[in-house]
This record gives C-alpha cells, sequence and structure tokens, in this order.
C-alpha cells in the first residue's frame, strides 16, 4: 500500500467514524425528543390546564397550579431581571466601555452564566429563606433573577457595542445628551438583538430546577401570593415524575412537555429575530 | 470571437471547449474557454472583478470540488488526459500542480513543518531526506538565508512576504509540474512584492506558472503570455509584449489603456 | 435639567453593572459564612472522610466529592468523542443542504432544560443498564451516560463554532498540497482551532461538574465510594437537592453550605480557566 493509499484510506475510516457518531448522538437526542413528544401529547388533555394538584389516583388531577405558579414567579423574575440586566449592559456599552472595571464585570457575569445554579439556591436559601423562616415565591424569583441578570447583561452590551458609533456621533453633533442618544437612538438601533438576548434570558430560567427546590419549594395547589410556597412546572415534574405513581408521573410528561415547547418556542422566535435582522 | 495565438512552446495544459457553471447558478461563469498554457512559462491571466479569472485558475486544480454542485464541462488535458473526468484522481492532480493563495497562508505549525507537511503527505518519512527537501526548497524560494537559523519556530510569526515565500517553498517541495499564482502579492507591500515577482520569473526554470492578478504592469513584467478575460470569456491570448503593445481586440485595447475595469 | 438626568442615568447603570460584582462577592461570603461551623467541627476531615451520617452528626464529603469528579470524568469520557466527531460532521462533512437544519437542532437540543434529560434518563435509560448489569439501574455509570447525553449537544455546538473559524483559505491551501479530509481537519483545523476547541471542552466540563437536575434522578444519593461503576452514589448538587429540605441541624445545613462552597469554587475555577486562559482569544474578537 502506498502513502497515498493509506491516507485515503485513513481519511475514509475517519469520515465513517465521525459520521456514524454524528448518528449516534443525534439518534440519542431524537430519542429523547420523540419520547418526549409521544409521553407529552399522549399525557396532555383538558384537565391538566383545569385542575390543581390531586393526590395520586384522583381523577381531577392537573397542573393549573403549577403553570400559574411557573408564570408568575417567571414573569416576575424577568420584570425585575430585564430592566436591571439592560442598565447594565447599557454601562458596560456605552460609559465602562474597554476600562478595568467594565471588562471585569464583563469577565464575572460570563462566569456566572455557567455557575452551577444550585449554588445560587443555597445562598438564597441563606438570605432569603432563613430570615423570613419559611420557603415563598419570592426567594425563587430572586434567585431566577439573580440567574438572569448577567445573560440580559452580557447581550445587551454585545448588542449595543453593535449599533456603529458613527450613528451616536450625529446624535451628539445635533446636542443630545448621552442619556437621549442612548435611550432614542442606541436603544432603538439594537432594538431586535436586546429582544433576542431577552428571549433566550427567559428560556434559560424558566428550564432552571436546581435553584427552586429550597426556595420557592413547591405547593400541590394554587397560590398567586410571592410570599407562600409557590408551585412551578420544573418542580412538580421533578416531585411527580419520581413518585412511584403512574398517574402522577403522566402528568410530570405533560409538565415537561409543556416547558419544552415553550422553551423551544422563545428559542426558535429568537432565532427567526435574529434572521430577519441579518436579512435587512 | 476570441483571438487565441498559437505558442510555439511545448505544451503543459491544454484548455478546449471549458464551461464552469457554480453551485446554484444556471448562467455558467466561464464559457467556451479554449487556450493552451505553455510549459516552463510563466501566463498571466488579466480582466477586470468578476471576469472570471480565478474562477479559471481553480478549475486548473479541481478546488471547486471542495464545494459541492459546483459543475464543469469540457476539457483541460494535462498529461495525456482530461482532469474534469470524475473519476481524476484529485489527490494526485494537486501534488502535480500546486497553488498559492491571495494571502500568505501558513499552517499553524513550524516553518520546517510547513515545507514538509506536502511531502509527509506523500508519505515521506526518512529524517535526511526530508531535511535535504526542505533545504532545497527553502532555497530556491529564497526564504533559506533568513530562516535557517529557525526553523522550528512557529511560521505565524514570519513577515507577510516572507510568509508568502515560505507558502511557495511549501508549493515546490513537492516538485509540481504546474503552479498556480491566485493574485500572490495583493496582500503584500512593494519590496516583498518584488522579492516574489523575482522568485516568480526564477521558477519558470522548473515548473510551468499560471499567475492571475488583477495588476496589468506585474502581468507585464513577469508573463511571457497573456490571457485577457471578460465577463467569464477569454478574449484574447497572446504574447505578452505583443497584447500589451498592439492588442488584436478592442475591448483589450479598452481595458489596457484604462478605458474601463 | 438635562444634564442631572444624564448623571443620574450613568450612576444608576454603573451601580447596576457594579452590583453584579457585590452579588458574586456576596454569595462566597455568605456560603463561606455558612459554612464555618461545619468547617470549625470537621476541618479538612470534611473533604477526606467517607463517612456522611446525618443521625450521628457526622458529614465527610469525600463520597459527594468523588462522585462529582468520576460522574463528570465519565460523562467527558463519552462525549467528547462523540463532540468531536458531530462536529467535524457537522462543519467539514454533512452535505450543505444538512448542515444548517442539523445545526440548528443540536443548539435547539443544548436549550431543552436539564429535568428532561433527568427524567428520559430515570424511565428509559435506568432500565437498560438494569437489563444489562443488574442492580438497581441507579448509580454513577447511569449517572455519567445521562450527563455525556445532556452536555453533548453543548459541546458539540460550541466544538463547531470553534472549527468554524479556520478561514477557508488556510483549508484550501491544504487540500492544494494534495491533503485528503482527514489530513486537513487534523493538520489544519484542529491545531488552528485548538484553543477554542479545548476552552469549549472545559466549559462544558464546569458546566457538567454543577449539573444537578439530569444526574439526580439516576445517581441514587448513597454516600458510598464503590468500586462498582454500576453501583448508586451521589455527587455535590445530587446531596444538595436531596438533602437541603431534610436537613434538620446547624450542623448539617453547615455541611451542606461548604458542599455547595466547594461547588462553587471547582465551577469557579474550571470556568475560569476555560474562560481566560482558552478563550480569551476569541472572546472579544
Amino acid at each position: 500500500m502506498t502513502a497515498i493509499e493509506k491516507r485515503m484510506l485513513t481519511n475514509k475510516i475517519v469520515m465513517i467514524l465521525s459520521t456514524l457518531s454524528a448518528f449516534i448522538g443525534i439518534a440519542f437526542l431524537l430519542w429523547i425528543l420523540s419520547i418526549l413528544i409521544i409521553n407529552g401529547v399522549s399525557a396532555i388533555n383538558w384537565e391538566i390546564f383545569a385542575f390543581e394538584g390531586a393526590p395520586p389516583g384522583h381523577e381531577e388531577s392537573g397542573l393549573k397550579h403549577a403553570l400559574i405558579g411557573q408564570l408568575i414567579i417567571i414573569s416576575t423574575a424577568t420584570a425585575i431581571g430585564v430592566p436591571l440586566g439592560i442598565l447594565g449592559g447599557t454601562y458596560l456599552s456605552e460609559y465602562g466601555q474597554q476600562s478595568k472595571l467594565a471588562n471585569i464585570i464583563r469577565d464575572i457575569s460570563d462566569i456566572m452564566m455557567s455557575a452551577p445554579s444550585i449554588v445560587i439556591g443555597s445562598f438564597i436559601y441563606a438570605v432569603v429563606v432563613i430570615p423570613m423562616g419559611h420557603f415563598s415565591g419570592w426567594a425563587g424569583v430572586i434567585a431566577l433573577t439573580i440567574i438572569m441578570i448577567p445573560i440580559i447583561l452580557r447581550t445587551t452590551d454585545d448588542m449595543l457595542q453593535l449599533v456603529p458609533s458613527t450613528l451616536r456621533e450625529a446624535a451628539f453633533a445635533l446636542g443630545a445628551p448621552k442619556y437621549k442618544v442612548i435611550i432614542n437612538i442606541v436603544y432603538r438601533g439594537a432594538k431586535v438583538g436586546i429582544l433576542t438576548g431577552i428571549l433566550l434570558g427567559i428560556a434559560r430560567v424558566a428550564g432552571e430546577t436546581a435553584p427552586l427546590l429550597f426556595t420557592s419549594f413547591n405547593d400541590n395547589f394554587l397560590s398567586t401570593d410571592l410570599n407562600e410556597p409557590m408551585a412551578s412546572l420544573t418542580v412538580t415534574m421533578y416531585n411527580y415524575a419520581t413518585s412511584p405513581y403512574e398517574d402522577w408521573q403522566n402528568i410530570g410528561w405533560a409538565a415537561a412537555f409543556i416547558l419544552s415547547m415553550f422553551i423551544l418556542g422563545l428559542n426558535i422566535i429568537g432565532r427567526l429575530l435574529i434572521m430577519t435582522r441579518k436579512g435587512k | 470571437m476570441a483571438t487565441i495565438i498559437n505558442i510555439p512552446h511545448e505544451k503543459a495544459l491544454e484548455v478546449k471547449d471549458f464551461q464552469f457553471t457554480y453551485n446554484g447558478t444556471t448562467e455558467p461563469s466561464l464559457k467556451e474557454i479554449s487556450m493552451p498554457i505553455a510549459k516552463n512559462s510563466i501566463t498571466a491571466l488579466i480582466g477586470p472583478s468578476g471576469c472570471g479569472k480565478t474562477t479559471l485558475l481553480r478549475s486548473f486544480n479541481r478546488m471547486h470540488d471542495l464545494y459541492p454542485g459546483n459543475r464543469y464541462e469540457g476539457l483541460i488535458e494535462f498529461k495525456g488526459r482530461n482532469i474534469l473526468e470524475p473519476k481524476e484522481d484529485l489527490i494526485q492532480l494537486r501534488t502535480c500542480i500546486g497553488m498559492i493563495f491571495q494571502k500568505p497562508t501558513a499552517f499553524p505549525m513550524s516553518i520546517y513543518d510547513n515545507v514538509a507537511y506536502g511531502l509527509r503527505l506523500q508519505g515521506i518519512k526518512n529524517r535526511s531526506e526530508l531535511n535535504d527537501r526542505v533545504e532545497k526548497a527553502l532555497q530556491d524560494a529564497a526564504i533559506w538565508k533568513e530562516v535557517s537559523s529557525r526553523l522550528k519556530h512557529d511560521a505565524n510569526g514570519l513577515s507577510g512576504g516572507q510568509q508568502q515565500r515560505l507558502c511557495i517553498a511549501r508549493a515546490i517541495a513537492v516538485e509540481p509540474e504546474v503552479l498556480l499564482f491566485d493574485e500572490p502579492t495583493s496582500a503584500l507591500d512593494p519590496i516583498s512584492t518584488q522579492g516574489i515577482e523575482k522568485l516568480v520569473i526564477e521558477l519558470k526554470e522548473k515548473v510551468s506558472i499560471i499567475i492571475v492578478t488583477h495588476n496589468m504592469q506585474q502581468a507585464a513584467r513577469v508573463s511571457d503570455y497573456t490571457g485577457f478575460m471578460y465577463l467569464g470569456e477569454l478574449i484574447e491570448l497572446g504574447i505578452t509584449e505583443e497584447l500589451f503593445v498592439t492588442p488584436k481586440e478592442r475591448l483589450t485595447e479598452e481595458y489596457i489603456t484604462g478605458k474601463f475595469g | 435639567m438635562s444634564n442631572i438626568i444624564d448623571k443620574v442615568f450613568e450612576h444608576s447603570t454603573r451601580i447596576i453593572a457594579f452590583s453584579v460584582l457585590l452579588i458574586v462577592a456576596w454569595i462566597f461570603t455568605v456560603l463561606f459564612q455558612n459554612s464555618l461551623d461545619s468547617m470549625q467541627a470537621f476541618g479538612f476531615d470534611f473533604i477526606t472522610d467517607t463517612k456522611w451520617a446525618p443521625n450521628l452528626e457526622k458529614f465527610g464529603a469525600l463520597p459527594a466529592i468523588m462522585g462529582s469528579v468520576i460522574s463528570t470524568f465519565l460523562a467527558m469520557v463519552l462525549a467528547v468523542p462523540v463532540a468531536i466527531g458531530v462536529a467535524i460532521f457537522l462543519s467539514e462533512i454533512a452535505p450543505e443542504k444538512l448542515k444548517s437544519p442539523i445545526g440548528v437542532s443540536i443548539e435547539l437540543l443544548a436549550a431543552i432544560p436539564s429535568v428532561i434529560y433527568g427524567m428520559w434518563g430515570l424511565f428509559y435509560f435506568v432500565p437498560i443498564i438494569r437489563d444489562i448489569f443488574g442492580g438497581l439501574g441507579i448509580g454513577m455509570l447511569t449517572a455519567g451516560i445521562v450527563l455525556a447525553i445532556m452536555i453533548l449537544p453543548f459541546m458539540a455546538a460550541v466544538t463547531r463554532d470553534a472549527m468554524d473559524t479556520t478561514p477557508d483559505i488556510l483549508k484550501e491551501s491544504a487540500y492544494a498540497l494534495g491533503g485528503t479530509k482527514w489530513d486537513v481537519i487534523k493538520d489544519i483545523i484542529i491545531p488552528y482551532a485548538k484553543a477554542g476547541i479545548i476552552g469549549s471542552m472545559i466549559l462544558a466540563l464546569g458546566r457538567a461538574i454543577g449539573e444537578t437536575m439530569a444526574v439526580t434522578f439516576v445517581m441514587g444519593n448513597v454516600h458510598k465510594i464503590s468500586l462498582a461503576i454500576t453501583a448508586p452514589a451521589t455527587s455535590i448538587p445530587v446531596t444538595l437537592a436531596n438533602e437541603f429540605t431534610e436537613a434538620d441541624t446547624e450542623l448539617y445545613f453547615s455541611s451542606l453550605f461548604e458542599l455547595s462552597f466547594i461547588l462553587l469554587l471547582i465551577s469557579f475555577t474550571i470556568i475560569s480557566i476555560a474562560k481566560f486562559y482558552f478563550l480569551r482569544k476569541t472572546r472579544r474578537a
């Protein structure tokens, strides 16, 4: 066998191996996805949306409490985290720029984006749950807010930096004060990018379970009071799936399906937004 | 109809009725091109941007095959065979027809390993043979003196002009019969450009050269034959001095006198 | 007037941005303070002792630490080759028409919450492991595999991104010398994108070691170091997830906080190495 034939053979072998590994990887992922869809769709019915949690074996058992709890926790965390994240990102891009402080904040935020979320949960347990004396929706909200801020902050920072500096200069040249330039020109120019960042940030925290386990805890019934423990889809899913009761497990799959579709939907919308922006 | 002279030289390559169509388009980017490429000479391809000169150059080593869906028609004859045949062994072809790119493309490895790369691909493992051929290639590329003391250094530490000569050394180390230059000096300063041009002229003793350039002076300085291309067609191929002094086609004249382009 | 608003706006943004640093410092401080009881009670024995017995007020974290290390190691061993294979497939082999749809699906799968992977593992993967190896089916091996599958999409996507930074012209010049695809991958793409690829792998490692939900379902939360890889085990996040709501004494809580503190230190270090040592160049490009 000549050297070239040998190389061609190695090439062929590696190509086959990596195609194979790609197929193995993709097959596993498809398997998970199809199970999620099959179990999820078959478990979804109107009772899921109409009823609160009920003991195993009970007919009228649903996820209303968890859906509403999830909605309250996520939207409150978003309402707090998004403005804070955007303002913080504004500082990095518009004021701090490449200063030492701004770069340190960027680095630390980047690390926080990958830090274990269960650690945030234990932190909130210490600073919110213990002083309050009990688990509460607020504790969960604050935990998710802390996870969300670095994400929004960094995407805002990146997106604002993409706005051409000539735009800012043109506005300054007209005598506009800096805050007006930022709000009227820079934010407007980065609108789509910031919105995408928000959607992906929401998608990211919506799937968090670990930081809620011992903050917002759980509640098998509907509660809209953030001062009390509150159900979420993720924690409910965990509790139901690890229970020995088949009807609870099925409801767990329904929760998994609803949550995944929500998160995938946000991701897909985010992607489409990016594409329309590129298309322009 | 195009004016194509007959060349007195032996031919290295012969293009006949060649058409090339990019993936996803119906209109061919190169239309009905026929031309000889003289052996041990330099053939320059000139023309305004988008005329297809680089597309033609990249057909000679079938670079277009890296991206699916591109179509060749017609014939490019090399050593008695049509290299456009699907069964053509591209790896063999590319070791016989080397290429130098617009920008220096030093690989992320040492100077020595860059030059030895093609040799190792051919299965040469013998240390002393590798050493000899690397040294010879670097000498032929007129860069040996500058790098002989730091062969183990990262090639990306060299200047742009040095990197481009290193790439030439890498290409000639495998002793190709044809070398394709795709605007080899477009990223270089005037002094490095001069060095590369001198080197290209020296190299024609050993290889046949095709060079694409957007710089007419460069074509006039280095080449023996010049082909003028326009909108995917070869308008005129002539002896360089004649083409620049007494072009036979009106389009060629307009281009070299700067009326467009 | 404009001047005052300008100043107020600037300072509020600065305070908010700065608060990120304060919160992180606060997290470290709070976890450290809450660990003090346990640190005083056990000292260094906490991380070398293998006995975790809440009823005896005895807390040794070695099984949890070992569990984190081993399950993450297993996950890396399984996921790295496959992720590189997928990345090579996506960036060099797949037909143009498939590149984007497969690439996007993999990125979307990386967005699926880890709790779903854990659930899948419990209901569909545990029985398979049980059939093959006997026993309960939950344990270190199962956790490692589920973790590997969970980090695979992220790892493959970032590895592909790193590979895609290789300039086309560099690849073309290697093909022009007669290189095969594999020659170009191993001699050009991998060396060129080395820092990015290693950085991505380490970043995935940093995420895997702190991952809770994908493994909590399938690990068993048994504080015992076992030679059998299929035996039930635990890890730091699994212990936290299972025991935080059950802890009933000061010392128990403090030990859990110390575990949390250790996990934060480990992942902070790993992620910093990935970000600052390997991904620095590619980051703010």
